[in-house]
């Protein structure tokens, strides 16, 4: 079993919820991003998502463009994270999951990516411009080593759609909270809540709420609906601005949203 | 005779192509698949778009023999296939409408675009302005200096103008932000795009519009000529010109299909925009196809001296068309579309656009080493109205005389 199935597994029967880190790789510096993931799985993080920067990143808002290009200016590169997440492996115990766009996969080689990231231990891998339509390409070798490919719905993907993508893949389904690029403020409305009932009905997967969660309200609302949440640009913000209590007091909620269950 | 006809159902042309963008786009560009697919069988949307083509676009544009042009190079015959002569002063115009009015089709009231040169944010702002949309315009700042006349007329047709700053703060940042737009407002809004790139359908639907260029070229040639020409010419950006005059040509083998690219600088320096002959294949704003990249797959700023052609790709159906060899592509300077746009000037009394610029270039070299009996067709996709200033300022005011 992939370490991220056994990760709900447990979260299942202690009846607890995900909090899922993002963070990106490179910012900082590369030499601090095992400290910074250790440092989340001590905080209470279930798992983490780690960001390889691209120049043209179309999903994502401000703060994440920025975090990338200064991981890019640091020369960060995806062989260089992946040699980094080898290392935090023996050191890091709680799924790592890789988000990268398609592009830097592809200049890497496909089949060379899918066996560096399954030696080096990572156990999932986000490809937000990689469409149910094209990910043939690589899904079904990430499949055959046992690396989870997690698959994105959002509020307008149409319900057959829905049915369709959650019904791949062993790992989670990220249900995007918002129609917009990551950081972008979230609507806690009806729509969103009946987007998530939806979205949950239909999956046979975990499903993980994420894009413009930044607080504890937001989390234990949306708890309330999946099992679970992403948060990134927050995350991203803390690390560079090196608030590390304020990191520590949004993790914290990790434990809170277990007892709520 | 094999009869061409990519892109197959999921938009690819061989490898290249298809559909790599964010979920929450893919009802957006199905839906979109789906209304062209309706649209282009109705009668009554043909006949609305021909008939603004002509009675507003005052097409068809005229295939002009240019003989000073013909002489001077001193082989081929060159014949100029007249875009520059379009409302709105390029080819961009003829696709603008036909999306502009798909738009409607699908209920969609408000437009977003990128744009480089201008010439297109300057087409899609005339095509709201004439059909009542709303038009939100996404232009790198670098462009916007560049090409500051043009801002000045996409405001005046009522559009909104949004200076893009984000990496290199040209038209790929205008695309990528024109994307992220999108993404936001997806409900109502159409991305109206420029070239022939981005997710299927969208390559498909540019070319198609595009493909009257072709169309009229070879009828006009042959009312002349009883044949069709040896060569077809046309600069790359996107390549949605040089797509809209091959694409009718290419199941006639005898017909070559050259592309020129931006060499800006020079190929073997790292100021040039030449994605074909120095490119990679990747993955990039919805499509696979030949980029501009460093070896981590982190995609490098092209460069040239006109901004039309300043985009680090360029679409999937010629990537394909390169790998295939169906069509060749080749790279002029900066400095060689300078001394084009000047030649063309002078000899033919026709300013065209820096881009086209390289397609005269490119056509005259090859023109010189064709027989005289052999004839080339250039696409001039558009006038240089808008580069006047830029060249200006690039001679210091002083015209050489050179070619006199
Ligand atoms: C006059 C002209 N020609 C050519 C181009 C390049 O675009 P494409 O390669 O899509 O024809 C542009 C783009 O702005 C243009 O304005």
């Amino acid at each position: 079993m992939n370490r991220i199935e056994r990760a709900f597994k447990l979260l299942n029967k202690t009846n607890s919820k995900a909090f899922v880190p993002y963070m990106m790789a490179g910012d900082g510096g590369l030499d601090c991003l095992v400290d910074r993931l250790i440092l989340l799985e001590k905080f209470g993080a279930s798992a983490i998502e780690v960001g390889v920067p691209f120049s043209d990143p179309v999903a994502d808002g401000p703060t994440i463009q920025r975090a990338g290009m200064r991981a890019l200016q640091n020369g960060t590169t995806l062989r260089g994270i992946i040699e980094e997440l080898e290392k935090a492996r023996e050191q890091v115990s709680i799924p790592i999951i890789l988000m990268t766009y398609l592009n830097p996969i592809y200049a890497f080689g496909i089949d060379r990516f899918v066996e560096a990231i399954n030696n080096a231990g990572i156990d999932g891998c986000i490809i937000p411009d990689l469409s149910l339509e094209e990910e043939e390409m690589i899904a079904p070798k990430l499949s055959e080593v046992g690396v989870e490919l997690i698959r994105l719905v959002t509020p307008t993907t149409p319900v057959e759609r829905i049915k369709q993508i959650s019904s791949k893949g062993k790992g989670f389904l990220y249900a995007v909270t918002i129609k917009g690029i990551t950081g972008t403020r979230i609507d806690m409305d009806k729509e969103l809540y009946s987007f998530l009932n939806v979205v949950k009905s239909f999956s046979p997967l975990p499903v993980l709420a994420g894009f413009g969660i930044d607080n504890h309200d937001q989390i234990m609302e949306l708890s309330n609906y999946c099992d679970g949440v992403v948060v990134g640009s927050k995350i991203v913000e803390l690390f560079n601005e090196n608030k590390m209590d304020e990191l520590k007091q949004l993790l914290s909620i990790n434990k809170k949203m277990s007892q709520l269950t | 005779m094999s009869v061409y006809t990519l892109p197959n159902e999921q938009g690819h042309f061989g490898k290249f192509g298809g559909r790599f963008v964010p979920e929450t786009l893919m009802k957006a560009v199905i839906e979109l698949e789906q209304a062209y697919e309706e649209a282009r069988k109705d009668p009554g949307f043909y006949s609305e778009l021909t008939g603004l083509l002509k009675q507003y676009v005052g097409r068809e544009t005229p295939l002009y023999f240019a003989s000073n042009l013909t002489k001077h190079a001193g082989g081929a015959s060159i014949y100029l296939k007249r875009e520059d002569l379009n409302h709105t002063g390029a080819h961009k115009i003829n696709n603008a409408l036909g999306q502009a009015l798909l738009a409607v089709r699908m209920g969609k009231r408000k437009i977003v675009a990128e744009t480089g040169a201008g010439q297109h944010g300057v087409a899609t702002a005339t095509a709201c302005a004439l059909l009542n949309l709303d038009c939100i315009i996404f232009m790198g700042e670098e462009d916007i200096k560049r090409q500051s006349l043009n801002v000045f007329r996409m405001e005046l047709l009522g559009a909104k103008v949004v200076s893009v700053n984000s990496g290199s703060a040209t038209l790929k940042d205008a695309v990528n932000e024109a994307l992220r737009y999108w993404v936001a407002n997806v409900d109502d809004t159409h991305y109206l795009l420029g070239s022939v790139m981005g997710p299927h359908p969208f390559p498909m639907i540019v070319r198609d519009f595009q493909s009257v260029i072709g169309k009229e070229t070879k009828e006009q040639f042959f009312i002349v000529n009883g044949r069709l020409p040896d060569a077809v010419v046309a600069c790359i950006g996107g390549g949605s010109n040089a797509m809209g005059m091959f694409y009718p040509f290419i199941d006639n083998k005898e017909v070559r299909l050259y592309g020129v690219e931006a060499a800006g600088k020079g190929v073997n320096t790292s100021y040039h925009a030449a994605t074909l002959t120095k490119g990679k294949p990747g993955v990039l704003h919805g499509s696979l196809m030949y980029l501009l990249q460093n070896e981590d797959g982190q995609i490098q700023e092209a460069h040239s001296i006109s901004a039309g052609l300043d985009y680090p790709g360029v679409g999937p159906e010629h990537s394909y068309l390169k790998d295939t060899g169906r069509a060749q592509y080749y790279s002029i300077t900066d400095q060689e579309a300078l001394d084009a746009f000047q030649l063309l000037s002078k000899l033919e009394g026709i300013i065209p656009a820096l881009e086209s610029a390289h397609a005269i270039a490119f056509a005259i070299k090859l023109a010189s080493k064709m027989p005289s009996t052999q004839n080339i067709v250039v696409c001039l996709s558009g006038r240089g109205d808008k580069d006047v200033e830029t060249v200006k300022t690039l001679l210091k005011g002083e015209v050489r005389n050179e070619s006199n």
